[in-house]
């Protein structure tokens, strides 16, 4: 575990990316206590500019509090973006593991599955799963894990169908050891780490998609999100530039913040990789 | 050597001279330095991790640590070239063999295109590859791996070098095959009065192709002298060691056996299944044999060695028998139960009897489960509880001849030949009536492996085991099986006892191995007197 973080913390901006994830994060769970009214409220004079009114970041066209809205905004934002993440990795790894484990038809039938995920352009399709049930929460986490687990199969299929025929591997069915537990135990702590990867930094494009349908209007309408925030804001944004460009900025910083921090990861876990370039 | 490495200096001290028409054999185990004092030569050294600190390479009075890129350009592959372990890699896979051929002339030569190919073609004669003009509008993978390494020595010959430099060129080749290319080097030796720099670990390869040997042991050259010297007369204890621990070619005698039969085979066929069709349905093309209508019986308390060259389906025959891929056909009886009917639950009633050691140590451990615990699954599988387990593989750890301490411990920080006891102490944990051995030495250094081969022998003995034992080198089943079946594409030509079928081998497959064997004269030699 040291010489883990002695490899991450050779990359500076993956430090530097993770103590901004780290302020995001310390701001969605306190957001609760600096801005205890509901995000929603009508706060003061409309259209306030920044620093103005007691608005630190101004208000919208409806006197809503931007600052507040960025700050419960952010708890949104994490808690699609991991919950979204971790469902399609759970999801990715069954369907991989199967398919690269037993191979032959299953491979097929499984792949072709993934296959027609695939074909259709993942944002398209988060808005028509999102359109046919209702927006809210659920429908969104589930819209988002639809459309990304194809790649962690994909991912871990590979892996699965490299390590299988590994001796290791033989030496247990030689052992006596059943499917399944030569599949948990054996196999996938063994390709853990690209798929840690590949969930950090799917988290980043949770996010991405989740902003993306509130800004369309297609976000919980209970719920504060930076995207809906952009999409009230924008058809003021000569007029009231604050509206719209603050939870834009939270948005490129916290994605950004978790790419650098996903390549750190991958650094990491594959030092080799790095010291070739 | 970077920082943190386990020595300050890849290679410390080293004086080595080669004349013209000469070969010069280094020899040593892995991690002497011996790649790295030829990659020295060519200025191929890791920089900047790694490069020459001290010290000078004087070629035709030219000093070659300190000339400049251009003149070593020059230098390279016109005067002093090279050929590689796996011709394989060494060739580029996207290019034909004449166009890697004519690249040289180009960069080296003023020839016209016409005047390349007629060389290239020439070239490729005097290897003696068949159809030279097939070959050379071949790209390598279409080769095998001779052919393979003949082009890549008739590419580093084509400019008529100085000096060859040979980087364990038969290592990766087949004993029959590296009698081959070891008799080409000879003949194009002396055909161009070509400085041979030959690099290589095996000591029967030293006795066939040397003139004069040095040893190199942790960097540093130990030894050297004319070949017949160092070989029969060895003065350094590393190079006695080192000769002591090379596999004799001579029998071993047979144990007594007990007629007690522990498994029958009886014609088992396996085919591989080739391409499919493109939407992956139907019926697959161009199946490949791999075993054809193979039967043996192990007796208990014997070894079976089963010999023959890469391909020669022996390590797929091994995977049948343990049903790690399924067979076509066949029969095999273990206890008077036939394995080929039962399903997969109730052949895991039957998978402890038959263990398998592999041949990769690196890739046999899961790298992710300590040592102790790769041990104690077996016998925690087929249901013993937890404490017994644990000192079982305790027990076992100190049965295979490591420390208490390896328990406890990860497989990445054990070398080759630890790994490979971890794996015997992880067979053995179930008790196994069979082991089957599947190049359990074959990725090691020869003096471990002598000491591998001595624990096999060891417990064998004390388990009362039969062994099935596959391996390529003959060297090998001559020290450890009491009968060898060899096994040639597919099918087992001949079958035998071991002494019986060194001394009096019947087929001429068998014969053409024994014939192959490096260092067979001067090994002959030794044991007459």
């Amino acid at each position: 575990m040291n010489r883990f973080w002695g490899r991450f913390s050779k990359n500076k901006s993956a430090v530097f990316g993770l103590i901004i994830l780290f302020l995001v994060i310390l701001m969605a769970v306190i957001a609760n206590w600096i801005y205890p009214d509901d995000p929603f409220r009508l706060a003061g004079k409309p259209m306030s500019s920044p620093g103005t009114n007691g608005f630190l970041l101004g208000s919208d066209t409806l006197g809503r509090d931007v600052a507040a809205g960025i700050a419960h905004g952010a708890k949104t934002s994490i808690l699609i973006g991991l919950l979204a993440t971790i469902a399609a990795v759970f999801i990715g790894i069954i369907f991989g593991a199967l398919a690269g484990y037993y191979g032959g038809v299953i491979d097929d039938a499984l792949m072709r599955v993934t296959e027609i995920f695939q074909t259709i352009p993942s944002f398209v399709f988060a808005i028509l799963l999102v359109a046919i049930m209702k927006p809210s929460i659920e429908s969104i986490v589930i819209a988002i894990t639809v459309v990304s687990w194809p790649a962690v199969a994909r991912l871990v299929r590979g892996e699965f169908m490299s390590l299988k025929n590994r001796e290791f591997v033989q030496a247990c069915h030689t052992l006596g050891m059943n499917d399944s537990r030569i599949m948990m135990r054996e196999i996938l702590p063994n390709c853990l780490s690209p798929v840690i990867v590949i969930g950090s930094l799917m988290v980043a494009t949770a996010i991405l998609i989740e902003s993306g349908l509130a800004f369309l209007g297609l976000g919980d309408p209970n719920i504060m999100s930076w995207g809906f925030q952009i999409g009230a804001g924008r058809t003021m944004l000569r007029s009231a530039w604050w509206v719209c460009t603050f939870p834009g900025i939270a948005i490129l910083i916290t994605v950004l913040a978790i790419n650098l921090v996903g390549e750190g990861l991958n650094d990491a876990f594959n030092p080799r990789l790095r010291e070739r370039n | 050597m970077p920082k943190g490495s386990e020595r300050e200096f890849a290679v410390q001290k080293l004086d080595l001279d080669l004349l013209s028409g000469e070969t010069l054999c280094i020899v040593g185990e892995s991690g002497s330095g011996k790649s790295l004092t030829a990659r020295s030569v060519m200025g191929l050294l890791p920089a900047p991790h790694v490069c020459v600190d001290r010290g000078s390479i004087d070629f035709l009075g030219e000093e070659i640590t300190s000339i400049n890129d251009e003149r070593l350009r020059d230098i390279r592959g016109n005067e002093i070239s090279m050929i590689f372990q796996e011709p394989m890699t060494a060739l580029n896979p996207v290019m034909t063999i004449g166009k890697q051929i004519d690249e040289i002339f180009r960069y080296h030569s003023k020839m016209s295109p016409k005047e390349r190919v007629g060389k290239a073609t020439q070239l490729l004669n005097d290897v003696h590859l068949p159809d030279p003009s097939r070959i050379l509008s071949a790209y390598p993978h279409e080769l095998s791996g001779g052919q393979r390494q003949r082009s890549m020595i008739a590419m580093a010959l084509a400019m008529d070098p100085k000096i060859l430099i040979a980087d364990e060129p038969t290592t990766a080749l087949d004993v029959t095959t590296q009698a081959q290319i070891l008799k080409l080097i000879k003949e194009m030796q002396d055909v161009h009065n070509t400085g041979v720099l030959f690099i290589t670990h095996d000591f029967g390869v030293v006795a066939d192709i040397a003139d004069r040997v040095a040893v190199m042991q942790q960097g540093e050259v130990v030894e050297s002298g004319k070949v017949t010297d160092v070989l029969n007369s060895p003065n350094h204890p590393y190079t006695q060691s080192l000769i002591a621990a090379i596999p004799k070619l001579k029998p071993r005698d047979s144990r007594i056996s007990s007629d007690k039969m522990v498994m029958e085979a009886k014609n088992i066929n396996k085919s591989f299944a080739g391409g499919r069709s493109f939407f992956g349905f139907g019926k697959s093309s161009n199946p490949v044999t791999a075993v054809q209508q193979v039967s043996f019986n192990l007796r208990s308390g014997e070894t079976l060695g089963i010999v023959g060259e890469s391909g020669s389906g022996k390590s797929t025959l091994a995977r049948c028998v343990t049903r790690l891929i399924e067979s076509d056909s066949g029969q095999i009886f273990l206890d008077g139960v036939d394995l080929m009917q039962l399903n997969r639950n109730s052949m895991r009633l039957y998978r402890s009897k038959i263990q398998m050691v592999f041949q990769d140590p690196f890739a046999s451990l899961n790298p992710r489960i300590k040592v102790g615990d790769i041990i104690a699954q077996g016998p925690l599988i087929q249901g013993m509880s937890k404490v017994e387990a644990e000192s079982l593989a305790k027990e076992l750890i100190s049965v295979v001849g490591l420390d208490e301490k390896a328990y406890e411990r990860f497989p990445h920080e054990f070398s080759g030949g630890q790994r490979q006891r971890i794996g015997i102490a992880r067979s053995l944990a179930v008790k196994p009536e069979i082991l089957i051995a599947d190049e359990p030495v074959s990725a090691l250094d020869v003096s471990i492996q002598a000491q591998i081969l001595e624990l096999l022998d060891q417990i064998r003995d004390q388990m009362n085991l039969a062994m099935i034992f596959i391996t390529h080198d003959l060297r090998v089943a001559a020290q450890v099986c009491d009968r060898v079946a060899v096994m040639r594409q597919g099918e087992v030509v001949e079958t035998g006892s071991t002494s019986e079928l060194f001394s009096s081998p019947k087929h001429d497959y068998t014969q053409a191995l024994l014939a192959a064997v490096p260092g067979k004269t001067w090994q002959e030699g030794i044991l007459a007197n």
